[in-house]
């Protein structure tokens, strides 16, 4: 656990609030704030993109980050950084162990592919991301590659990718700092057909410190 | 057959083509060391373009290869590698920024005319405006020719694998749909050296397939992506 962690208590976040299995979060965390997403049930992915809130053009890019850090999977002393390798947030603690940023999110017409024309109508995580994002004036346009806290999707030297169990647990966390003022923009994943929520969506948490 | 259309695009610079549903993109290595940063849209509706993530998760793959098919944030397949002299194309190292290109000095048109270093980011962005496309529409490449590999460990660290393609290596893409097709011959941001090699464009014929198609038969997700391609206008 990181020192910032210790000192920051539950009862004096200023951002304190449930997202339900399926519904979705968008709000700005000030440069020098740090934000955390509990998992409150275990294997929950939380699927989430960070944003320059001076400029949504300037959005968390998956593949920079990856390639920059020289690694696949996120976890603590990960650097967030936006298409334009400015840098958005550092993961400053991470209860869980690792995190997918390779694995994007579900959507209607993926989970047609993945799992046939039935799955059409179940809700999906681009649903919400193109909601909230609508929110403050976003198109699908400039939704990106996302992060899946708590999601394991382990790639393998010979060129595999699987979606394995969780590696998560019920009150598991991640926590990021703001490098700048940033817009957080979170599915809570609704996805029932594979094990990322260990079939049965659950809520996260979202707590929030700053000045 | 002759192609429809050949194009050579040198080291270092940027292209864009529209081609028709059925046509055959070829791709092919003209020097040692070639990279190809390569975007996809649909080009009925240019918001839907190619997705990386949904494409290596609905066929667990961490590559690209033949005959996978390269899907698109509303479901298409966009198009399918129909073959390719190389098993390894990476897609999720992204493509070199100008940062890359100073790593090896300063360089401008005014200084070294048409020799001057351009990253896969200017030549990509140059080509998506002339679309009227921008940086929003700067979605994960695939990086054909080039190899990045990830190890086994907790962390899944990245390695470059030097000297993936040599002239004359190919890949094949059967256009689903209408497409545009975006590139850049820029080297790959995580090559060593400011090397890269030319990327000779030809657009071919293609000809009708059926179930037995490689592409058809690989997984049902892939042939679920080809069924959507089939009912974009019903
Ligand atoms: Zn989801």
């Amino acid at each position: 656990m990181s020192a910032a962690l210790d000192t920051l208590a539950v009862e004096e976040a200023v951002l304190d609030v449930v997202v339900e299995a399926g519904d979705g979060f968008v709000g700005t965390v000030p440069a020098g704030g740090s934000f955390r997403i509990v998992d409150l049930n275990g294997n929950q992915a939380a699927d989430t993109l960070f944003f320059d809130a001076h400029d949504l053009s300037n959005r968390y890019s998956a593949m920079d980050t990856i390639r920059e850090q020289g690694a696949v999977y996120l976890t603590t002393g990960s650097k967030l950084l936006s298409s334009n390798l400015d840098l958005l947030a550092t993961i400053t603690g991470d209860t869980c162990g690792r995190h997918d940023t390779v694995g994007g999110a579900c959507a209607q017409e993926s989970n047609v592919i993945r799992y046939g024309r039935h799955t059409r109508h179940q809700h999906a995580c681009r649903e919400t991301f193109v909601k909230y994002a609508a929110s403050i004036g976003m198109s699908a346009r400039g939704i990106p590659h996302n992060i899946n806290f708590f999601m394991n999707v382990p790639l393998t030297s010979d060129g595999g990718l699987t979606f394995a169990d969780g590696v998560s647990a019920p009150g598991k966390y991640v926590e990021v700092r703001a490098e700048r003022d940033i817009v957080v923009l979170i599915s809570n994943c609704p996805q029932l057909n594979n094990p990322c929520n260990g079939w049965n969506p659950t809520p996260i948490r979202l707590l929030g410190w700053w000045q | 057959m002759s192609p429809l259309l050949t194009h050579d695009v040198p080291s270092g610079a940027a292209y864009s083509v529209l081609v028709r549903a059925g046509r055959v993109v070829r791709l092919t290595a003209l020097d040692d060391g070639a990279n190809c940063s390569t975007l996809l849209f649909a080009a009925h509706d240019r918001v839907d373009r190619l997705n990386v993530p949904d494409t290596l998760k609905a066929q667990m793959s961490a590559r690209i290869c033949a005959p996978m098919v390269l899907m698109s944030d509303r479901g298409l397949g966009l198009a399918s590698v129909t073959g390719s002299s190389l098993d390894w194309h990476d897609a999720i190292s992204g493509h070199s920024l100008d940062a890359h290109a100073e790593r090896f000095g300063a360089s401008s048109y005014g200084s070294d005319r048409n020799e001057w270093r351009r990253s896969a980011r200017h030549g990509l962005l140059s080509e998506l405006r002339k679309h009227g496309l921008g940086p929003l529409d700067l979605h994960a490449c695939v990086n054909f020719f080039s190899k990045v590999a990830t190890s086994d460990s907790d962390a899944g660290t990245l390695t470059w694998v030097g000297g993936h393609a040599s002239a004359g290596d190919w890949v094949t893409l059967r256009a689903e749909v209408d497409l545009l097709v975006v590139l850049s011959t820029a080297p790959h941001p995580l090559e060593p050296s400011w090397r890269s090699g030319a990327v000779g464009v030809e657009i071919e014929t293609g000809s009708p397939y059926g179930r037995d198609d490689p592409s058809m038969t690989f997984r049902d997700e892939s042939a679920r992506a080809l069924l959507a391609a089939k009912e974009v206008f019903v």
